[in-house]
């Protein structure tokens, strides 16, 4: 089971490009729909959760996954898996092809890759909405979020602060 | 050895400070790796951190282990890679075993509520910001637009879509 999580999370760190956001469904095909190691509806706290702490987005998922698997073994284990194909990889440009970024083939994968990338977290999005019964309020909020950031340049964990203090107060009252 | 020790609370710095992924720690970065301890010049630095972000992996990770590497070696890198960590390991820790002791209290359930829908946002928002320099001609917009329909109406396999976009790439440009 350990050696299972190992691969997989070792598989998810090897294809992670352009950060934490990019694995978010890939991990969801992996972990949520083909081994059903998280249900689809705690899916999207889990993501919170990785956004909500500091550090890289990718490992604290990988983390606390690991730990809903298998405890603090599976933790430790998940997180190993999705770093060190990252430390391979920089270790052997750092040791042997110091010139890999000015590598004209190199450079054509990329010119496709960063595309993808914006279309795995688009479609993230999509499944998140179709799949995690957001209500229209929620939506709503959601896109408020987005544009504050987009255009507002401000700070995430302040959105995610003002959203939990804010659903806290509001429920308070109505409960009152 | 005391190159190891700042190394490594430089880093764990880096990995307890940064909210917000690969981006967001690049300015702390900076300012440890090149004003606080001159580890290396900003042309270098600059360098590196394009090559932490093309390579896969959490861009946070890549940097550590890179510039560990260049400053003092494979157990600089090692060193580097684990300081980086170290900080999100403990913090997800603690909330783990916080939403397991409080499991039933309403307010997590009120925390989360208010939090979902502001992740829904900030996942969008990074999709907007990656996009917009990810977007550069016709033939980018056409290798996403056909990603996003295959990952999300054909369950086609995302991995499996990085390759087939990384070949679009070679072929296309």
């Amino acid at each position: 089971m350990l050696w299972e999580i190992f691969l997989t999370f070792f598989k998810i760190g090897a294809f992670t490009f352009g950060g934490g956001f990019a694995m978010i469904p890939i991990i969801q095909q992996e972990i949520v729909e083909k081994k059903n190691w998280i249900k689809e509806e705690d899916f999207i706290d889990t993501i919170s959760i990785a956004q909500s702490a500091p550090g890289p987005i990718a490992v604290n998922l990988s983390i606390f996954v690991g730990y809903k698997i298998k405890g603090f073994p599976g933790a430790v284990i998940c997180t190993m898996g999705t770093v060190l194909p990252s430390f391979i990889i920089i270790l052997l440009i750092a040791k042997f092809f110091y010139q890999f970024k000015d590598n004209h083939i190199v450079e054509k994968i990329f010119l496709g890759i960063r595309p993808a990338v914006v279309a795995l977290i688009f479609s993230a999005v999509y499944k998140l909405v179709y799949k995690s019964r957001f209500s229209y309020v929620d939506l709503l909020i959601a896109l408020i979020t987005t544009l504050i950031i987009v255009f507002l340049n401000i700070n995430p964990v302040y959105m995610i602060i003002i959203g939990a203090l804010g659903s806290v107060v509001y429920n308070k009252v109505v409960n009152n | 050895m005391s190159i190891l020790i700042q190394l490594f609370v430089s880093f764990f710095k880096i990995g307890a400070f940064s909210f917000g992924g690969g981006y967001a720690m690049l300015p702390l970065l900076e300012k440890e790796v090149i004003k606080t301890h001159n580890w290396m010049s900003s042309r270098e630095f600059i360098d590196i951190f394009a090559i932490s972000e093309m390579t896969p992996g959490p861009i946070a990770v890549n940097s550590a282990t890179f510039l560990g590497y260049k400053v003092a070696g494979f157990i600089g890198a090692f060193t580097a890679t684990f300081a980086v960590i170290l900080p999100s390991f403990i913090v997800i820790s603690l909330i783990f075993a916080f939403i397991l002791k409080f499991k039933n209290s309403p307010y997590v359930d009120w925390i989360f509520k208010g939090i979902r829908p502001i992740v829904l946002g900030l996942i969008l928002a990074a999709g907007i910001t990656v996009a917009k320099t990810s977007f550069i001609d016709i033939k980018s917009i056409l290798i996403g637009g056909l990603l996003f329909y295959l990952v999300s109406f054909k369950k086609f396999n995302p991995l499996w879509g990085i390759i087939l976009a990384g070949i679009l790439g070679l072929v296309l440009y």
